[in-house]
């Protein structure tokens, strides 16, 4: 080799790295710019003053926590106890929480010296260690205290209303009546309602002690107690993640069942009529391309909100993604085996049954099998714009904006939901095709 | 199977027969058995589904071009409006776009790191493959409404919940088939690297990524292409986008339907266009694979 041969391939060596350096900088730079475009489009820096932490810090502490109101009603007089507030989670006539006290004078212990009382005649005097005694009284619609007029952070006051948030718990004044919130951890009343007889009562009494309900036995009645719990409302729940399991399974193989003879339709090697063959393909990419959103919506107006809706949003989709990995598959079949059948003297329909079917049925397992796990995560979001299943109820709990211990809930139910379907549909792969990846 | 009868003696042509015979029999009834647990599945299933319906399947099987019907014919009357129309949601159809394409970016960042750190050979904690693959098992598992909606309570709506959601889920799901890929790469030019005394980075830099990257960017197209509508289906829960202007247009009813019309043809025109052109992109990069 010549000098000036070795110049020259040095030389484009040169130059290859050269443009190879300038291609590995500009890709980072064009994504850098990119970003710095979608920092003022998404308007990253207005985001700040958007963001309500608030709301994040009630959403972080209620999930897994409750809360157990305290109201006396002012006109009245009465106390009323509930867990959140709710009417189905009110104790019953002559029950209440141990840590409130005396009848007269209604005496609620929030804990670390944190004393609440009621007095009568809608007087209220409030125990904070640290800070001087709070006395306030109600009358009418205004009320009175003997608050300084500095108050520090914590407190928030009017003549109409009085809020004093401590780490134990808060405590709202107003002239119609008066709330302690008492803070406790862990999710209130997901096994039984304080209505039922069950409540309160350990695992071992409900399963060998004696009956607590004299008309039911135990566990029968523990069981029905905690599958109708008017709060955490197991039953439905459970309803509604099997419809969006039944979603996605009905529209995951009926996607397929219409999918497999359409694709034979568009494979070239078994349908010899062009326009035929283009015609079947435009018609997977158009129901592909108008995507399950669409589909939802329009179906939604046919069929009104339900389970049937979603399910068939996503069969009308999956159909054109089947249609389009089957004939994909059905193409790339062996040719070879075909002959051999035929060779034997086998009609078009034995040929497809003993000659392609076999070769193809794997491909088309392992795809059905892995969208039915992808498509519970679909059935749910669908479920969620279509009114089905529990994204349906997610999407309330979260609109609610209180039931935020719920929303915990569902959203774990839903994560354990998708992991089961996978591993589901994973294990029956491995069931139905052997183990090969 | 029929080793045992055909190993241990000579036995007569008739009881190979007879054996083959009873098993295909057996795996006749098991397929019969399967298939009909499978009709009444469907069937069964249908029957549920069609009764907790709001309106029933017989009943509603006519109507279902009554609404793309409507839609079709008040925007085809007011066609004149429908360039206009369309340049008025083109900036929603951007803001979508954008959606995919930054959560793509980032999903595919963190799909990255959880693929490398949770792969056999390559991680560089060996002790912690578990953990991160359950990591990417449960980013895949959350769907994305899920932690958009929570996250339009805290932030407000708009683009970013629904970035953040989608990011998640494609770290998740990338995580996954990125490291189906990486498993199979070559570790050759890591050990000569780590011969040199190259880092962590350097070796996965220089040793694995140029082996992975063809299959690595065509999945993340293929990602690109379900974050477009995936991001479509979150505007409709009000995170931006050309979704939550379907959804306004929607409420709107007739009348306003040639709106609806046009964010139809724009949401479909983008999918359509998306999925050929990544398509094409995809099969220029693993031409010449096996795979």
């Amino acid at each position: 080799m010549s000098a000036i041969d070795l110049d020259f391939a040095k030389h484009s060596a040169d130059s290859l790295f050269q443009r190879k350096r300038l291609f590995a900088f500009s890709i980072p730079v064009a994504i850098v710019l990119y970003f710095v475009y979608i920092f003022f489009a998404f308007d990253i820096a207005g985001l700040a003053g958007r963001i309500n932490l608030n709301n994040a810090v009630t959403l972080a502490s209620d999930s897994w926590s409750h809360k157990v109101h305290v109201t006396r009603d002012n006109r009245s007089g009465d106390v009323v106890y509930s867990v959140e507030g709710e009417r189905k989670g009110t104790y019953p006539d002559g029950q209440r929480p141990d840590w409130v006290s005396g009848s007269e004078v209604t005496t609620i212990d929030l804990g670390r010296d944190h004393i609440v009382r009621y007095l009568p005649e809608n007087r209220t005097e409030v125990e904070i260690p640290g800070f001087p005694l709070i006395e306030v009284q109600a009358e009418g619609r205004t009320l009175i205290s003997n608050l300084p007029q500095e108050l520090p952070d914590w407190i928030s006051a009017s003549n109409r209303r009085i809020a004093i948030t401590t780490p134990e718990g808060r405590i709202t004044l107003t002239g119609a009546r008066s709330e302690v919130f008492n803070y406790f951890t862990g999710w209130e009343l997901f096994w039984f309602t304080l209505d039922s007889p069950y409540y309160g009562q350990g695992i071992t009494t409900i399963l060998f002690g004696d009956r607590l309900d004299p008309t039911r036995s135990n566990i029968a009645g523990a069981l029905s107690d905690w599958w109708n719990n008017p709060m955490w409302r197991h039953k439905d729940v459970a309803w509604a993640i099997g419809e969006t399991i039944l979603m996605a399974f009905l529209g995951t193989m009926g996607g397929a069942m219409i999918a497999l003879p359409l694709a034979f339709l568009a494979a070239k090697r078994f349908s010899p009529v062009m326009v035929l063959r283009a015609a079947t393909r435009r018609l997977f990419d158009f129901v592909r391309g108008v995507d399950a959103l669409i589909w939802t919506v329009v179906l939604a107006r046919a069929f009104g909100p339900g389970p049937l809706t979603g399910a068939l949003a996503i069969l009308i989709t999956d159909t054109g993604t089947f249609g389009k990995i089957f004939s994909e598959a059905l193409e790339n079949v062996d040719q070879k085996q075909i002959e051999g059948i035929s060779s034997t003297g086998a009609k078009p329909l034995q040929r497809y049954r003993f000659g392609v079917i076999p070769q193809v049925v794997p491909v088309l397992l392992a795809q059905i099998l892995y969208f039915l796990e992808s498509n519970t995560r679909s059935a749910t979001i669908i479920g969620a714009i279509t009114g089905g299943g529990i994204g349906l109820m997610l999407t309330q709990a979260i609109q609610t904006q209180k039931d935020w211990e719920e929303v915990a809930y569902y959203i774990v139910l839903i994560v354990i939901m998708v992991m089961f379907m996978d591993w589901f549909s994973g294990w029956l792969r491995g069931k139905l095709i052997g183990r090969k990846d | 199977m029929t080793d045992t009868t055909i190993g241990t003696a000579p036995h007569s042509l008739d009881s190979i027969q007879s054996s083959y015979m009873a098993q295909v029999q057996k795996r006749r009834l098991y397929g019969g058995l399967a298939l009909m647990i499978f009709v009444i599945l469907m069937v069964a299933g249908f029957n549920v589904a069609d009764q907790r319906n709001a309106g029933g399947f017989w009943d509603g099987l006519h109507r279902i071009f009554d609404y793309p019907a409507d839609v079709l014919s008040e925007a085809w009357e007011k066609r004149a409006d429908l360039p206009a129309l369309i340049v008025k949601y083109f900036p929603a159809l951007i803001e979508t776009i954008n959606i995919a394409a930054v959560s793509t970016l980032f999903g595919a960042f963190g799909g990255l790191f959880l693929s490398l750190l949770g792969t056999r050979g390559l991680a560089k904690w060996p002790r912690l493959i578990p953990v991160f693959r359950r990591i990417s098992d449960i980013m895949r598992a959350v769907p994305e409404i899920v932690i958009a909606l929570v996250l339009i309570f805290v932030m407000g709506g708009g683009p970013v919940p629904a970035m953040i959601a989608i990011a998640i889920h494609t770290a998740g799901a990338l995580g996954k088939m990125f490291s189906e890929v990486a498993e199979n790469a070559d570790l050759k030019p890591v050990e000569g690297l780590a011969s040199t005394g190259a880092t962590w980075s350097q070796r996965m830099l220089l040793g694995i990524l140029p082996q992975v990257a063809p299959n690595y960017i065509s999945y993340a197209l293929l990602r690109f292409e379900i974050n477009i509508r995936a991001s479509a289906i979150l505007g409709f829960v009000g995170a931006g986008g050309l979704g939550y202007e379907l959804r306004n247009a929607m409420a709107w009813g007739p009348g306003r339907f040639d709106e609806a019309g046009a964010i139809f043809v724009l949401l479909f025109g983008t999918i359509v266009f998306f999925d050929q052109l990544s398509s094409r992109f995809r099969n220029r990069l693993t031409e010449g694979q096996g795979q």
